[in-house]
């Protein structure tokens, strides 16, 4: 067991080093001159020189490349210029809060979406096939920043159910000293249930955001594969056995339908990455995704190949995570390590 | 005969709601199955055999309905009962075996487990006695080290070892009628005789009753007390075994006993008797040889034991010997002859002949047609060689060789689009339609896609695509295995009828004796990669040599006549 995740761990490697090189590249290929840009409008072309002489920028992009290879490998992404800090520091401080969001996004919709499919699988072409088939059509139309913004605005504006989408918590609250950087995490700990409550409040709709995303694949996927397994043999020797329906949807079917639906999750997992950038600058969370976008848009391209590294690393283990689970579900996977 | 016969079934009929309406698949059938004794359904597909078995059971599918008839179990009315009741009754009553056991069993949970979730469900256990019990019915269906296989998961098994693990499942709370639907299709001979002695066995010792559904009528009367004939969803004939087999009265019965493959008869005899005999036509002369096998070898690498420290510490591994699909073998196709290549699964009938077509490469010998060394072409630029047009084949299963995608004309046009020179037009429709006469396929039906298509069209549809360029040769691996009895006995007429006609040769493959007999001059048997044995059909059907050829012989099973 150690082995082969050892073996698979290693194929991770190739894919990093891709993803350093093509980062690299693809920072340096963007449009606008980072001297100029951090040297001012009101700069004299000295100046400019000067700056880009110390960012390193007037050497040739290989020495750039091995000057930023060196400074990897000692855990030094750079430093960015519009906070002044270092990259690794900033990703530190922000990937939780985008972590916290996406893992409780997607942790609704598992919740919504497995038994939703599952019902529709058994009871299929009843009310709850219909309106699996409404959920999944309405989630993949419509893009998160709308309903985002729709959410705000009923829950919010209207209904005046949810506080202000202003971050993680609201500002008389405290927040507990990090110990993980979640805030659910961090409160439960500490014993802090004001601030448990605040947080969960804060993180109510863009994860419902995220999650109304997230359902439909999830959903169309299990419906999917619970009826194909539903109609397999084994299951009809399950009935044919007498065993409790329960015990045949749950205990066989499901755990078989599991595989393509675990597939799925990976893939949400990575859809939901990408949607996090616009649902952190509709909630002003103070998240990785924002603090990326606010980096692009300043030609400030350490942070922007710190969180594209960040993020890499982050799908390399999601998908080792998938592979371990896969083994453990179907033996059949096991022996082919 | 008791007075309360075990189970009543009376005029069902049972129906299914399609996109094409409502469809009969069982017509008012009656059946009785009397306490203690073994009753076989037999008929084609197609005739509602299963789905009879299916509505006692009450597990049809979702569009499936039982419209008419009463089914009576000892006094309890199945039609009627609730699901619950019916949950009770299933397993613990009645059980049911099912064909193809490998995908019968759940294939993520250990096979002692999945006999575990019968028992705990029957209350024939409690958590503390369950695992016991779980290993003595492992014992019970005679399967070696039970204590270890409770821990194996179904693609551990062999075919065989799973049904055994099925027939445990059933049996495991002691029901008193057990359905076994085709319980030994897909199996080798010899496993079909294993597992059916073993049901049977264990029927007749527990006072059991059993229905019996096959389409094999020679198996269903080698085991059941009284067969019950089904056709197009209706019983035909019922009788017990002994007299069906002595004077089938139905005329459907006849024409099925008459296509079974059996001792002492010729191809023709397969067919109906009204059929005329066909023209005669000078007896196929056997010629030079044309294919020439020797010493072929096919040897696959084994999964190497987990020994990843040793070599990373400099040790030399040794790696396990490879694994001989082939071992060595030698034969040779005359021209114009037929030869049989039989043996059970895994014996390496199908590698050879997957060799020989050079589809992949052999790890030694030599393979010569018609003088050229093939065997040293690589398989991978084979398919353009122009040796590749003169050894054509015919696969196993009609459905799945044939592209879904394409019509009929075009399946049968491509070898010629491909490598006969033909670029469409008139004349590579009329070449296709006289291949579809040659073979009997209907012109009408040329422009249909497969799966509008019967098995019996299907191969033929294979047929004339493997003989539209003239082949010297054609590889016939198991063409007729997913046929019914009744098109196995004209498409095997008629690939004789084609062979004497075109002067080809015929390299069979074949699990059936009694086919492989009919068809071919000379017959191979083979086993784990060697050849048993070699002769003439009637030498090796008649006075097999070989200890296993006999045991292959004797497996079949025999009508109580």
């Amino acid at each position: 067991m150690l082995s082969s995740f050892l073996r698979r761990l290693a194929t991770a490697i190739p894919s990093l080093i891709g993803v350093i090189i093509v980062t690299f590249l693809l920072t340096r290929v963007l449009p606008g001159d980072t001297a100029a840009y951090f040297a001012g409008p009101a700069a004299t072309p000295e100046a400019i020189e000067e700056i880009r002489v110390k960012l390193g920028l007037d050497k040739s992009i290989p020495e750039q490349f091995v000057d930023y290879v060196g400074a990897l490998v000692q855990g030094d992404l750079g430093s960015s210029l519009t906070t002044g800090q270092p990259v690794i520091q900033d990703i530190i401080d922000r990937l939780p809060a985008s972590a916290e969001l996406t893992l409780f996004g997607l942790f609704i919709a598992i919740a919504v979406a497995v038994p939703l499919g599952i019902l529709a699988a058994v009871r299929q072409g009843s009310w709850i096939d219909h309106l699996c088939r409404i959920v999944a059509t309405a989630g993949v139309s419509l893009p998160v920043f709308f309903t985002g913004l729709l959410l705000v605005y009923v829950f919010y504006y209207i209904l005046g159910w949810a506080p202000a989408p202003l971050g993680r918590l609201d500002v008389f609250a405290f927040p507990p000293d990090p110990i993980t950087g979640f805030l659910l995490i961090d409160c439960v700990l500490v014993g802090d249930w004001e601030t448990l409550g605040s947080a969960l409040a804060q993180l109510a709709v863009p994860s419902a955001t995220l999650a109304i995303f997230a359902l439909a694949p999830i959903t169309r996927i299990t419906r999917a594969s619970m009826l194909s397994v539903l109609s397999s043999e084994f299951v009809r020797t399950a009935r044919a056995s007498g065993l409790s329906p329960f015990k045949v949807i749950v205990g066989y079917a499901f755990r078989n339908a599991m595989l393509p639906v675990i597939t799925t999750l990976g893939m949400v997992f990575s859809f939901l990455l990408g949607a996090n950038v616009l649902v952190e600058k509709v909630f002003a969370w103070p998240g990785i995704g924002s603090y990326a976008v606010e980096a692009l848009i300043a030609s400030d391209y350490a942070p922007v190949q710190g969180f594209v590294l960040a993020m890499a690393i982050m799908y390399v283990v999601l998908n080792l995570l998938i592979d371990l689970l896969y083994g453990v579900i179907d033996p059949r996977v096991r022996i082919e390590g | 005969m008791t007075a309360v016969p075990l189970l009543e079934v009376k005029d069902l009929t049972v129906e299914f709601s399609t996109r094409r309406g409502i469809v009969q698949a069982v017509k008012e059938v009656n059946l009785t199955v009397p306490k203690g004794e073994i009753v076989g359904v037999v008929g084609e597909s197609g005739s509602g055999k299963s789905v009879t078995s299916y509505a006692v059971m009450r597990i049809l599918d979702r569009v499936g309905r039982i419209a008419r008839g009463t089914i009576t179990y000892t006094s309890l009315d199945l039609v009627g009962a609730s699901e619950p009741e019916m949950r009770d009754l299933r397993g613990r009553e009645m059980s049911m075996i099912f064909q193809n056991p490998r995908l019968a069993l759940n294939p993520i949970r250990k096979v002692g487990k999945q006999l575990e979730d019968v028992l705990l469900q029957h209350a024939q256990a409690d958590a503390r006695d369950v695992t016991q019990k779980a290993i003595e019915l492992l014992e019970q269906v005679r399967i070696a080290r039970p204590e270890e296989r409770y821990h194996a998961y179904p693609f551990e098994l062999s075919g065989g070892m799973c049904q055994r693990i099925v027939i445990a499942l059933a049996l495991a709370c002691k029901p008193q009628l057990l359905i076994a639907d085709e319980p030994t299709t897909g199996l080798d001979v010899t496993t079909q005789k294993a597992v059916m002695d073993l049901v049977v066995d264990l029927v007749r010792a527990r006072g059991m009753s059993a229905i019996l559904i096959t389409h094999d009528l020679g198996l269903a009367a080698a085991y059941c007390d009284k067969v019950v004939v089904m056709e197009k969803g209706r019983v035909v004939e019922t009788a017990t075994s002994i007299d069906i087999f002595r004077a089938p009265e139905a005329a459907y019965t006849r024409k099925l006993m008459r296509a079974t493959p059996r001792p002492g008869i010729t191809l023709h005899d397969l067919l109906p008797e009204e059929t005329p005999a066909p023209a005669p036509i000078a007896p196929h002369r056997i010629g030079e040889p044309l294919l020439v096998v020797e010493d072929l070898v096919k040897e696959y690498k084994r999964q190497a034991p987990p020994a990843r420290l040793a070599t990373m510490f400099g040790k030399k591994v040794e790696p396990p010997p490879p694994f001989r699909a082939v071992d060595g073998i030698s034969f040779t196709v005359n021209r114009g002859e037929s030869v049989g290549l039989v043996g059970e699964s895994g014996c390496g009938k199908s590698t050879t002949s997957t060799i020989v077509m050079r589809l992949i490469d052999a790890s030694g010998g030599r393979i010569t047609f018609d003088g050229e060394d093939i065997g040293a072409l690589p398989a991978r630029g084979f398919a353009s060689h122009p040796m590749r047009k003169r050894i054509q084949m015919v696969f196993q299963d009609p459905t799945e060789s044939l592209n879904p995608r394409y019509t009929v004309s075009r399946a049968i046009a491509d070898p010629l689009l491909r490598m006969g020179g033909y670029k469409g037009g008139a004349r590579l429709r009329d070449k296709v339609a006289e291949l579809a006469t040659m073979v009997g396929f209907p012109l009408d039906l040329l422009d249909r896609f497969p799966h509008q298509l019967s098995g019996g069209q299907k191969a033929r549809v294979g047929i004339a695509r493997a003989i539209a360029l003239n082949p010297d040769l054609v590889i016939l691996d198991e063409p007729t295995a997913a046929l019914d009895v009744s098109v196995q006995a004209v498409v095997l007429n008629l690939l004789q009828h084609l062979k004497e006609t075109l002067g080809m040769s015929y390299l069979f493959v074949s699990h059936d004796l009694h086919v492989v007999r009919l068809l071919c001059d000379r017959v191979i048997v083979m086993r784990q990669g060697r050849i048993v044995e070699e002769g003439t059909a009637e030498q090796v059907l008649e006075a097999p040599q070989a200890d296993y050829t006999r045991e292959l012989i004797s497996a079949i099973p025999h009508p109580p006549v």
